[in-house]
């Protein structure tokens, strides 16, 4: 198994209340930017990702987002460039660069051929549409998402296996002349790794291209779901999909003691957590979403709700139906800011409802909090059912200290990780760079790979 | 009763919905950028005594996207080719919002393809002070919202979207919104060069007509306007405590308009 | 005084007849990249930074250019995030930025922002126009070039001092909602300062803006005229300018022995050097220049310095491909001759190599011992006098360890050298004294910024020579 270390590198300093006014973390206003507290923390974030590596994490996966103190790696591949020098041995796995909102992929080409290379080929580069905040930040027209990703994502991989000089005449992307002088370390490419948040049509884009997909933190049924059409694709496609093909990322905090634990495990909730990071509006840009994706969400959608996120049809669901014990955070997140539009909730309600979830998101493993005793058991569940070849280690982003976060790590890599590594073994998991994804060819007729276990997550419902 | 008739017709290379209805000389009218509303009372109005042909624009409803139409310029050359197709040229001319918009464009290229031209609120100008709604980046009710002053005064406004949302309305808004953006995500809802160009337009009588608490195109983009089509006849007029369809909310007064425009 | 530590960063095993067949550095195929000398190369550059750092340098200077053997830095700011990491110290100068290829400057600015707060407010971004094979590498339209540059600079200004969130409705770039999170450590933000090879219209812009220029080895009689037309702009701005306000980048070698520093330093000679960074075609695409420098440059033959707008480029022009400006096609040079086979590329290498000692009679390079480097080098601050120093370590086939003992040797010898000159020659840098910090007073005399009786000492640089 691959075990990644992960953190969005959250601005923690935030005021609490700034993120509910303004009804999500993308828009709040950048006076709120301390320098001081931005260097400490862009710097503390390296240190973790260094002691992650030192206490036995296989990778450190870094994210990007643009104009939000959720996450401060707005170009992850400064962070990424830092790391292919200091640390040893770790893949930096990005997860993902948003392909449509560049205007020069060419240059990202180069960028990740020179990191790649510094790192002596330790770089999984993984591509992101970019969240519908992400398009309004950079000027990217969302309805030209799709296309834009697609063809970056053809010009770059063009860019690195194709011998220079070429032309490219595309519909959004035209050179005269592609001749980057630096191309990756890694041959053909860097292999390269889809993060997601369960939309089928990125689900069977990976299918074809043979990528690995990785869930974030997505609901369990929805993702054995998905996994099994990425399979069926697989077998479509000539080839048996297996674990090495998917991957998962899962909220964990671990302290010394469940008490402790428990009482810091509450900031995975600051502002609304996961589920505050935009408000539908820059999520959902106009023609971010496919037809299909857009006909889905209008189905889920029941009259008068006024709003839309669309993130997954089992989440708008509950959002619904459940909406005065919403079940997950996004939920929380929807009605809350429905009802601080309104006026029809002051912020200290509002707070209150975000951490009223604190307990049923902990029971829906949206987020496991504990001690490596109590936490493994929970792992093991997820292990059992999703049987991911590459696992991320989300810690925590609110405000915990640094201290706290670093014990989180060293408790994981002496505790956790090991168990981990064992139930993997135990379940036969094999991680991609055990077995490269697509390698295994899929004779018709035959029965393919069980990819989740269906046993396992009925024992879980 | 059938008061107008929804028909694909291929033209210019594509399948076009064209809505069409009353009697009389025709009147092309270019809807705005949530596409086409309904037969609305001031439709009504106008079809006494004109034949009214409201064409979907490609992307909308029935009229499959187009995919050579990559801004507002383009989809006014597509218009024109279909008014050539059509044999309607010269035409007279109501565009509202992104319409009236295609409406100027159309007029760049082809001064004489329009009689007469009436903007209701176009986009396409960047105002002078005050900036374009950004359109794209709010909620469907923020936008609609911000189309009318007062939507308690207006009962057609409230007729339109004041129920329930229905999942198909809810697709037809994406779908249009889309569009929208396909064609005018950047720059915000203008075209630089327009200004320019209409100075190019000659012997068209323009009416421009505006609410003056325009929340959508601030009523500043008025003079833009006026200055920029100064080699024609142009004529402007607000109409107060009223938003950026006065279409909708100064109904009575709006037709009044532009029976007296078009006369 | 600031002295900083400069290189290419080169690919140095490119083969180089390939370079000479090819007639430039600029379009070299990639394949004859080697992943593992590429990840060497860039990881012993990095050394290099941090030795230059504990050796006494007061910065590290970085470049970029695209799709070039000549400089593996093509996306330089990778490296600029590493070093924010590793050294602790140092300025990290980055000279520049091409800011009309980059085609999202919010994204830079977001980009350096981060470099500047985790270096903890080390980082001098600089911006240039990038050379014209940038504009083709990245199909970056060379006719909207200066205006490309001059939009994505007020943007990127905008983002880091004009609090967010605000909409940027420019000619070439548009962004709704303008609101980086992380903005740079320094304020009201990071120093800039700008390289040229003697463009008159950057150096009034440069001084307009009150930014220091740095010329990049340019020779000394046009940049002391360059330097007055600073001088006089900022008077007309109303400040004065001085040593602050202008820096210089000099190639230089320097070895135990003078005997291993001829030897070694030839090196720079390599495939023609820096002259041969990319061809006429490549370098001035239609629509770079403005009109006033196209018709400086049709109707001059004088040195336009560094990458090429040079007399005997201009020459190049005419006989190779600028009919667009309304020259005729002629024949003649080097590289016409071995475009037409005329001559083999082991004579075009011999022509390159026969000018190993005028180059360094013109100082087009400095290569010797410490002793014998020196002298040179206060001739060069004596007659231009800048506050900012760039040593550019030979570009060529040297080893890692020549390098890395040129290195100490500036570190031990030269830099203190050259600090006690400065000191003398009261020149001070622009940490000492803000650039533009000083008013002017109309009508009185302001700061001389050159040394004319110097500048009659200096050899006369033979231009037809190019390293």
């Amino acid at each position: 198994m691959i075990l990644m270390y992960f953190t969005e590198r959250p601005y923690r300093d935030v005021p609490e209340d700034e993120v509910i006014k303004n009804r999500g973390f993308f828009g709040v206003p950048n006076r709120f930017f301390d320098r001081e507290v931005g260097a400490r923390l862009y710097n503390e974030y390296l240190d973790e990702m260094v002691y992650a590596e030192d206490v036995g994490f296989d990778a450190i996966m870094l994210n990007e987002h643009h104009g939000t103190p959720f996450c401060m790696g707005a170009v992850m591949n400064v962070e990424a460039s830092i790391l292919a020098r200091i640390t040893k041995r770790a893949r930096i796995v990005l997860l993902g660069n948003p392909l449509p909102t560049f205007k020069n992929p060419l240059r990202i080409a180069e960028e990740l051929a020179t990191i790649d290379c510094i790192s002596h080929g330790r770089l999984v580069p993984g591509w992101v549409r970019g969240a519908g905040s992400e398009q309004i930040f950079n000027q990217a027209n969302p309805a030209y998402n799709r296309e834009r990703f697609e063809e970056a994502h053809d010009l770059i991989l063009a860019a690195w296996t194709r011998p220079g000089p070429f032309r490219w005449e595309g519909k959004h992307f035209n050179y005269r002349y592609v001749n980057p002088w630096v191309t990756p370390f890694q041959k053909p490419h860097p292999p390269i790794m889809i993060p997601g948040v369960l939309s089928p049509e990125t689900v069977v884009w990976c299918a074809q291209h043979r990528y690995p997909y990785l869930g974030l933190g997505t609901a369990l049924s929805a993702t054995a779901e998905l996994w099994n059409i990425y399979g069926d694709t697989a077998a479509k496609e000539g080839y048996v999909a297996g674990s090495e093909n998917f991957g998962y990322l899962q909220h964990v905090f671990v302290a010394e003691t469940e008490e402790k634990a428990q009482e810091l495990g509450k900031a995975h909730l600051f502002g609304g957590g996961q589920g505050a990071f935009s408000r539908p509006e820059h999520t959902l840009p106009p023609g971010y979403n496919s037809k299909e994706a857009t006909k889905r969400l209008a189905r889920t959608m029941t009259a008068g709700s006024g709003g839309f996120l669309g993130v997954s049809a089992e989440q708008l669901g509950r959002a619904k139906s459940n909406e005065d014990q919403p079940a997950n955070l996004q939920a929380v997140a929807d009605s809350t800011r429905r009802r601080l539009a309104r006026g029809e909730a002051t912020i200290d309600e509002a707070k209150a409802a975000i951490y009223k979830s604190y307990q049923k998101a902990q029971d829906g493993l949206q987020i496991i909090t504990g001690t490596p005793k109590t936490v493994i058991p929970k792992l093991r569940r997820i292990l059992e059912v999703l049987r991911p070849g590459t696992f991320g280690v989300f810690q925590s982003q609110g405000p915990v200290s640094f201290e706290d976060r670093m014990t989180s790590i060293r408790l994981l890599g002496q505790e956790v990780l090991p168990a981990v590594r064992e139930i993997g073994k135990e379940l036969g998991i094999q991680d991609p760079f055990e077995r490269q994804p697509g390698s295994r060819p899929y004779t018709t007729g035959t029965q393919r790979d069980q990819l989740v276990s269906l046993d396992a997550l009925r024992a879980n419902a | 009763m059938a008061e107008w008739t929804e028909e694909i017709t291929h033209i210019a290379g594509t399948d076009l919905a064209i809505v069409k209805g009353g009697k009389g000389k025709p009147l092309l009218i270019l809807h705005e950028e949530l596409g086409h509303p309904g037969w609305m009372s001031y439709h009504q109005e106008l079809a006494k005594d004109r034949t009214l042909i409201i064409p979907i624009q490609p992307g909308y409803g029935k009229s499959p996207r187009v995919e050579q139409i990559r801004n507002v310029h383009e989809l006014g050359l597509f218009y024109n080719w279909v008014l050539n197709e059509m044999n309607l040229a010269p035409i007279d001319v109501i565009g509202f919002s992104i319409g009236g918009w295609t409406a100027a464009e159309m007029a760049t290229a082809n001064s004489k393809i329009f009689r007469k031209m009436m903007l209701v609120a176009p986009s396409g100008i960047k105002p002078a002070e005050g900036e374009i709604l950004d359109i794209f980046a709010v909620t469907i009710g923020t936008q609609l919202n911000a189309t009318v002053h007062d939507a308690a005064a207006a009962p057609e406004f409230r007729k339109l979207y004041g129920g329930e949302r229905t999942p198909e309305q809810f697709e037809a808004f994406e779908e249009a919104r889309t569009e929208s953006a396909r064609i005018a995500w950047d720059p915000i809802l203008h075209n630089p060069s327009l200004p320019y160009f209409l100075q190019g337009v000659r012997g068209l009588p323009t009416h421009i007509v505006w609410g003056r608490e325009d929340a959508t195109v601030p009523v500043t983009a008025a003079d833009s306007y006026q200055v920029a089509l100064k080699n024609t006849d142009v004529k402007l007029t607000i109409f107060d405590h009223c938003g950026h369809r006065p279409e909708i909310e100064k109904s009575a007064e709006f037709v009044k308009l532009v029976r007296e425009f078009l006369a | 005084m600031h002295i900083m530590y400069f290189t290419e960063r080169p690919y140095r095993d490119v083969p180089e007849d390939e370079v000479i067949k090819n007639r430039s550095f600029f379009g070299v195929p990639n394949r004859f990249y080697d992943a593992q000398v590429g990840a060497r190369l860039y990881n012993e550059y990095l050394d290099e930074d941090v030795y230059a750092e504990e050796v006494g340098f007061d910065a590290i200077m970085l470049n970029e250019h695209h799709g070039n053997p000549f400089c593996m830095g093509a996306v330089m700011n990778v490296e600029a995030a590493i070093l924010a990491r590793i050294t602790k110290k140092v300025r990290i100068v980055l000279l520049g930025n091409p800011l009309p290829v980059v085609k999202n400057p919010v994204r830079l600015a977001e980009e350096l922002a981060e470099i500047d707060l985790i270096s903890k407010g080390r980082l001098v971004p600089g911006w240039v126009r990038g050379a014209g094979s940038e504009q083709i590498f990245n199909q970056a339209n060379p006719a909207y070039n200066r205006e490309y540059f001059n939009e994505a600079h007020d943007l990127v200004l905008a983002c880091w001092t004009k609090p967010g969130p605000f909409r940027w409705e420019g000619k070439h770039f548009n962004f709704r909602y303008v609101n980086p999170w992380a903005l740079p450590y320094q304020k009201p933000r990071p120093p800039i300062w700008i390289p040229g090879v003697i463009s008159a219209e950057t150096v009034v812009w440069c001084a307009k803006h009150r930014y220091p220029y740095i010329g990049l080895g340019t020779a000394l009689q046009s940049t002391v005229e360059l330097w007055n037309l600073y001088g006089q702009t900022a008077a007309d701005e109303g400040y004065m300018a001085g040593t602050e306000n202008f820096g210089y980048l000099q190639q230089i070698h320097v070895a135990e022995t003078e005997e291993e520093a001829q030897k070694q330093g030839r090196a720079a000679m390599f495939g023609g050097g820096a002259a041969n960074f990319s061809r006429p075609e490549h370098t001035l695409p239609p629509g770079y220049n403005s009109k006033e420098a196209t018709r400086r440059l049709a109707k001059q033959a004088t040195d336009y310095g560094f990458l090429g707008i040079t007399s005997e480029k201009l020459k190049e022009s005419q006989r190779g491909d600028l009919r667009h400006i309304g020259i005729p096609k002629q024949n003649g040079d080097t590289r016409d001759k071995l475009r037409k086979g005329e001559i083999s590329v082991e004579e075009a290498k011999k022509k390159i190599y026969a000018n190993y000692q005028k180059a360094q009679d013109g100082l087009q390079i400095i290569i010797g011992t410490p002793k014998t480097v020196i002298p040179k080098l206060k001739l060069i601050m004596e007659v231009l006098r800048p506050g900012v120093f760039g040593l550019f370590q030979a570009q060529g086939p040297l080893t890692t360890q020549q390098r890395l003992t040129s290195i100490r040797l500036m570190g031990q010898e030269v830099l203190p050298a050259m600090r006690e000159i400065a000191k003398g020659l009261g020149i001070v840098d622009p940490f000492e004294r803000e650039p533009g910090s000083r008013p002017y007073t109309s009508g009185t005399q302001y700061d001389s910024l050159v040394d004319l009786e110097a500048l009659k000492r200096a050899p006369k640089r033979d231009e037809s020579v190019r390293v």
